[in-house]
């Protein structure tokens, strides 16, 4: 038996192992936002102003991607099908269970701006990261943003039949508004409003200025500030309505 | 190992609002000893059962297994204790023998994975993942799982609910095998001779009351004086009377068979069983 944090280890070599044998997970997980920058990127490639907003767009995507929906989508299945209440009756600490957990999630949003990261400079014009410290706290805060809401959200869906359409409910709109795939600073004044409110247009503008225009953690605070505000509501609604059991018995 | 109880229960009420699923219900478990909780189904036995394993708090009475009490949820308890769920789910991309090994190491001195999965009958699955099991094989998934941490308590809830005949018996063969090893186990079933067959003690629970506890034989004995006789009339028909004085009646119906030439076919003396005690108590009429 190991200490509780190598059988969160344990836990987390499972949950990788168990994320690869799922096709459908690992393709939505991991090539969707690949095959989109790919396919964006590609319609714009004569285009140096639209890349240098898609390429950051769609590293925030895959970050939305790789924690809040995968999260939202996994939490309210482990849930249901009781997993994890069968997880509950044994000696594994909740606290490794639930770290392994957004461990793998990190993981997927960790490989995932590494490889739009590459892509951006060998195929988008973007270039390497003009500043590095961004890039990773943007990516830690964006991660811990998403990921806590995640969970938050799996709350609030009631059967995992219906976990994709509630997912998706929330996350082709916000993608849409928040700059993805447009400069936002172009869209009509209410989808800006909107936008302005959520955190992924922040986590966009961390990405964008440490990917294409050299602003720093330093120019960026008040991004910063709503992203931390976000997460903190995540978290604090992640641990409120957690539930080891499936909501129907 | 020491002497004092597995499990105590003592005043235990669970209230959900208005409703009350347990209504003040005491109950002690020994250690080594097979103790059924047998009732029809939202009698209040899972509650009682999730109660003792630490999934809900209580709303009333004193609760401690294995000299603690399950509400704290401690790791060190958790470590003794095995559970089957009536129902809980698996990692659908993961085998059988991953899953056990991944349990195992959840443990402190966890048993053989390779012996766990022949207790269970699981050898032919080892290497198949869990979303093409049948039920009955993921049932016995189930009971491995909970066997693997090598526990000294282990909580069944309706472990055969959906077995096939033989299933069932091979089941059963593995929890007297648990007995034999000294476990404690808390059985919970709505199969009177499963009760009979595995428990030593019983409680019979309805609408969150106990109604009757004892030893399935003694159960069915409550009322030492009452005897059935059967047996099969000329017509070939069951005939049965019930009596405190079986050796008068006997003697009577032997002499007018006797007289009138005849045999008694089929005759029967027993005592009422667990099932007449059962039927009996939990009858709404």
């Amino acid at each position: 038996m190991d200490s509780a944090l190598g059988l969160s280890w344990r836990q987390y070599r499972l949950e990788r192992r168990m994320f690869w044998r799922n096709p459908s997970a690992a393709f939505f997980n991991f090539l969707l936002p690949l095959i989109l920058l790919a396919l964006i990127g590609g319609l714009a490639s004569n285009d140096q102003k639209a890349l240098n907003i898609i390429v950051p767009g769609i590293a925030g995507l895959s970050i939305m991607s790789t924690t809040f929906t995968a999260l939202a989508f996994n939490m309210t299945q482990l849930r249901e099908t009781g997993v994890l209440k069968r997880v509950r009756g044994t000696p594994l600490p909740s606290g490794s269970y639930l770290g392994a957990l957004f461990g793998s999630a990190v993981t997927n949003a960790a490989v995932q701006i590494a490889l739009i990261t590459v892509a951006g400079k060998l195929f988008f014009g973007v270039g390497w990261p003009k500043d590095w410290i961004a890039l990773l706290v943007f990516t830690a805060a964006g991660v811990t943003c998403f990921a806590a809401l995640g969970v938050a959200y799996s709350h609030a869906i009631p059967n995992f039949e219906s976990a994709p359409a509630y997912v998706n409910a929330v996350f082709l709109p916000v993608i849409l508004i928040s700059g993805v795939f447009f400069d936002a600073n172009r869209a009509p004044k209410l989808v800006r409003d909107l936008a302005e409110v959520l955190p992924l247009k922040y986590v966009v503008d961390g990405l964008s200025g440490a990917m294409v225009t050299g602003k720093g953690v330093g120019d960026n605070l008040t991004a910063l500030g709503v992203i931390a505000l976000w997460a903190a509501v995540g978290i604090f609604l992640a641990i409120r309505g957690f539930s080891w059991e499936a909501r129907r018995t | 190992m020491n002497s004092a109880p597995a499990i105590e229960v003592r005043g235990l009420r669970k209230r959900y609002g208005e409703h009350e699923a347990v209504g003040g219900i005491d109950f002690i478990v020994g250690r080594g000893e097979v103790f059924g909780l047998l009732g029809p189904n939202g009698a209040g036995k899972t509650t009682t059962v999730e109660i003792l394993e630490g999934y809900r708090q209580r709303s009333e009475g004193e609760v401690s297994v294995l000299g603690r009490d399950p509400a704290r949820r401690e790791l060190e308890l958790r470590r003794r204790v095995g559970i089957v769920l009536q129902s809980s789910g698996m990692y659908r991309h993961i085998t059988v023998r991953e899953a056990l090994d991944h349990w195992a190491h959840l443990y402190p001195s966890p048993r053989d994975v390779d012996e766990v999965i022949d207790v269970a009958g699981l050898r032919e699955s080892e290497d198949v993942r869990t979303r093409r099991l049948s039920g009955g094989q993921l049932r016995r998934l189930d009971l491995a799982l909970a066997l693997v941490g090598d526990p000294e308590l282990i909580f069944l809830d309706e472990p055969t609910t959906g077995f096939d005949p033989a299933a069932r018996r091979a089941a059963w063969e593995t929890v007297r095998s648990l007995k034999g090893l000294g476990k404690t186990i808390l059985l919970t079933t709505h199969y009177l001779d499963e009760a009979q067959a595995l428990a030593d003690r019983v409680a019979i629970i309805k609408e969150g009351r106990i109604l009757a506890e004892g030893a399935p034989g003694d159960l069915g004995a409550g009322d030492s004086s009452r005897y059935r006789v059967a047996w099969r009339n000329g017509h070939g028909l069951i005939v049965q009377r019930e009596t405190d004085d079986p050796t008068t009646l006997l003697h009577e119906l032997t002499e007018a068979a006797l007289a009138r030439g005849e045999r008694l076919r089929d005759l029967s003396v027993s005592r009422p069983s667990l099932e007449d005690v059962y039927l009996e108590l939990t009858d709404d009429g």
